[in-house]
């Protein structure tokens, strides 16, 4: 048998006294240090200020729920507009427009229960901070929260870039982005090895959260600001215009909310309790494998 | 609250660590709500609006020039907000009069109060631009306004020096309210040189939906900031005697003060 079966392939109960995610003792696995005290402070700081980031930036949307391209409002043709309208039967539905389609999102987007009402509002309540309706407290909460992502991100960034430690464990190498089909091949079957570093898909994904996503929300976040306009208009302009920035803000956002969906599905299937371990303690259980050529992961190619 | 009492001395790591992250989510979403009411806290959110202030004037010098467009980029209606159709009678009579009887007045710290018609607002050197409009709701329009730069009128009037602010008086009671709408700036935005009193949108006197006869553009600013209707232009020390205290209509409903984010 390979080794660095997941709990999926082998599940145990969960009375076991060792916990399922945890490969056998026979298999020869030793905990390591993973993530620095720095990097796990880093990470749950930024889940929090993500998720408030998130649920402010839903309430400050639905004060202005439609985006458009360039530098202004064309009113009359947004690109995505999420609102209430009369069906067919009279009945108020909500809606959501995407590039001239429209689809029935009622009780969820453009209409949705409202302290047992329903009512018209782009995102529901259980989705926004605050839950009413407050686009200020809305606008303080997202402000808040950006003052203490936006420094750690860009400090964090900086560390990667300028620490060999922090570059290798980031960025892939030559072997592991060759390795990448056979890696997909296994995450297809639901075989997750736990070794000391990434394999290259896991070190892609961070590549691009790490050092396209969150700048780029930082960036189109500031360039809605207009006193940043006034500071530094290359902004504006990288970005083709104020409203542009503010939708892409919007699909970047919800393209984080995409990477948060994958990261907790692939956390809880590749061993949930390792990894919660390791990012909050810090270790990590490794399975070493046995030298033979057969089972090396870069001789499959 | 109350919480189940199932923990033992022999509860496992792992469920503690496996339920921290959907503790921390789900205490996180209840908990924001119930802190958002705190008054404290209301004041902690509140100050983190002296940081974007600070970081700004940092960045932002006091010269730096808000993005002017092209004619052919002008909105083809300037999308109107606020109050549209100020009701009061004095107000209505300005209209029907064509505004020949309005005056605007500048006061308070100075060493030369003034009162100027519109005409005389006119025959003053002008400035024009093309600029974009930026609503706190996340909207824009772009404009071309014509008007007196704010930095003349004030070297007339000399502001003495306590003056800190300048608070632009309106003639409307903003959704019927009892409070007129307010608005005001610091001396840095004052001074600025696309800080004007704009009597003209789109090479046309100023609409009443948009402002008529006077209106403030303050281009580094959002759109609450641009004042509609102004009739008085007072130069103060704090804010503390006028209306809620907070330094605008919408600053004493709890939007901040500085309004360039």
């Amino acid at each position: 048998m390979p080794s660095g079966i997941g709990p999926v392939a082998n599940p145990k109960p969960d009375s076991s006294p060792r916990p399922a995610s945890e490969p056998e003792a026979s298999e020869s696995s030793r905990l390591i240090k993973r993530h620095s005290l720095g990097t796990r402070l880093w990470h749950w700081t930024n889940f929090l200020c993500l998720i408030v980031l998130l649920m402010s930036g839903l309430q400050i949307f639905n004060a202005h729920p439609a985006l458009y391209w360039g530098e202004q409002s064309g009113f009359s043709d947004p690109f995505i507009a999420i609102h209430a309208q009369a069906g067919n039967d009279g009945e108020q539905r909500g809606v959501v427009r995407v590039a001239g389609y429209t689809l029935d999102t009622t009780g969820v987007l453009g209409l949705s229960d409202d302290n047992g009402q329903l009512r018209q509002r782009a995102f529901p309540r259980w989705a926004t901070l605050p839950g009413d309706k407050w686009l200020t407290m809305g606008r303080n909460w997202h402000f808040l929260a950006g003052w203490i992502f936006a420094p750690s991100v860009v400090a964090y960034l900086l560390y990667t870039v300028i620490s060999r430690h922090r570059r290798g464990s980031i960025f892939p190498t030559r072997r592991q982005l060759r390795a990448i089909p056979r890696t997909l091949v296994d995450h297809a079957r639901f075989r997750f090895h736990h070794e000391a570093d990434y394999n290259g898909i896991q070190k892609l994904t961070y590549v691009l959260v790490l050092f396209v996503l969150l700048p780029m929300m930082i960036l189109t976040g500031l360039t809605m600001s207009p006193s940043i306009n006034a500071a530094w208009p290359l902004l504006t302009e990288l970005f083709g215009g104020r409203q542009s920035a503010r939708t892409l803000h919007f699909i970047f956002a919800f393209s984080l909310v995409g990477f948060f969906f994958v990261h907790i599905a692939l956390v809880l299937v590749s061993g949930v309790f390792n990894n919660l371990r390791s990012m909050v303690t810090g270790r990590y259980r490794i399975t070493e494998r046995p030298a033979g050529p057969v089972n090396r992961e870069d001789s499959h190619e | 609250m109350s919480k189940p009492e199932s923990s033992g001395p022999n509860r496992s790591r792992r469920r503690l660590l496996s339920g921290m992250a959907a503790l921390g989510a789900g205490s996180l979403l209840a908990g924001c709500d119930r802190i958002t009411d705190n008054a404290s806290v209301k004041r902690a959110l509140g100050s983190v609006e002296q940081l974007t202030y600070k970081a700004q004037r940092l960045i932002a010098s006091r010269q730096a020039l808000a993005q002017e467009f092209d004619k052919s980029q002008i909105a083809p209606v300037f999308r109107p907000n606020g109050t549209t159709n100020p009701q009061e009678d004095y107000y209505r009579a300005w209209v029907e009069s064509d505004f020949a009887d309005w005056r605007l007045t500048i006061d308070g710290l100075v060493e030369e109060p003034m009162t100027l018609s519109l005409d005389e607002l006119g025959a003053m050197p002008s400035r024009t631009q093309i600029t974009r409009h930026d609503c706190v709701e996340g909207w824009s329009c772009i404009g071309q306004w014509t008007g007196v730069p704010l930095a003349d009128l004030l070297d007339r009037v000399r502001p003495r020096d306590q003056a800190r602010f300048v608070v632009f008086h309106c003639a409307d009671h903003t959704y019927g309210g009892s409070d007129l709408y307010y608005e005001s700036l610091d001396m840095v935005e004052a001074y600025h040189p696309q800080t004007i009193l704009a009597y003209a949108l789109n090479d046309a006197a100023l609409p009443v939906a948009n402002g008529a006869p006077l209106r403030l553009r303050a281009e580094r600013q959002l759109g609450y900031k641009q004042a509609k209707y102004v009739m008085r232009v007072e130069l103060v020390d704090s804010f503390k005697n006028i209306h809620g205290g907070k330094g605008g209509y919408w600053e004493d409903r709890g939007y901040d003060w500085w309004a360039g984010i």
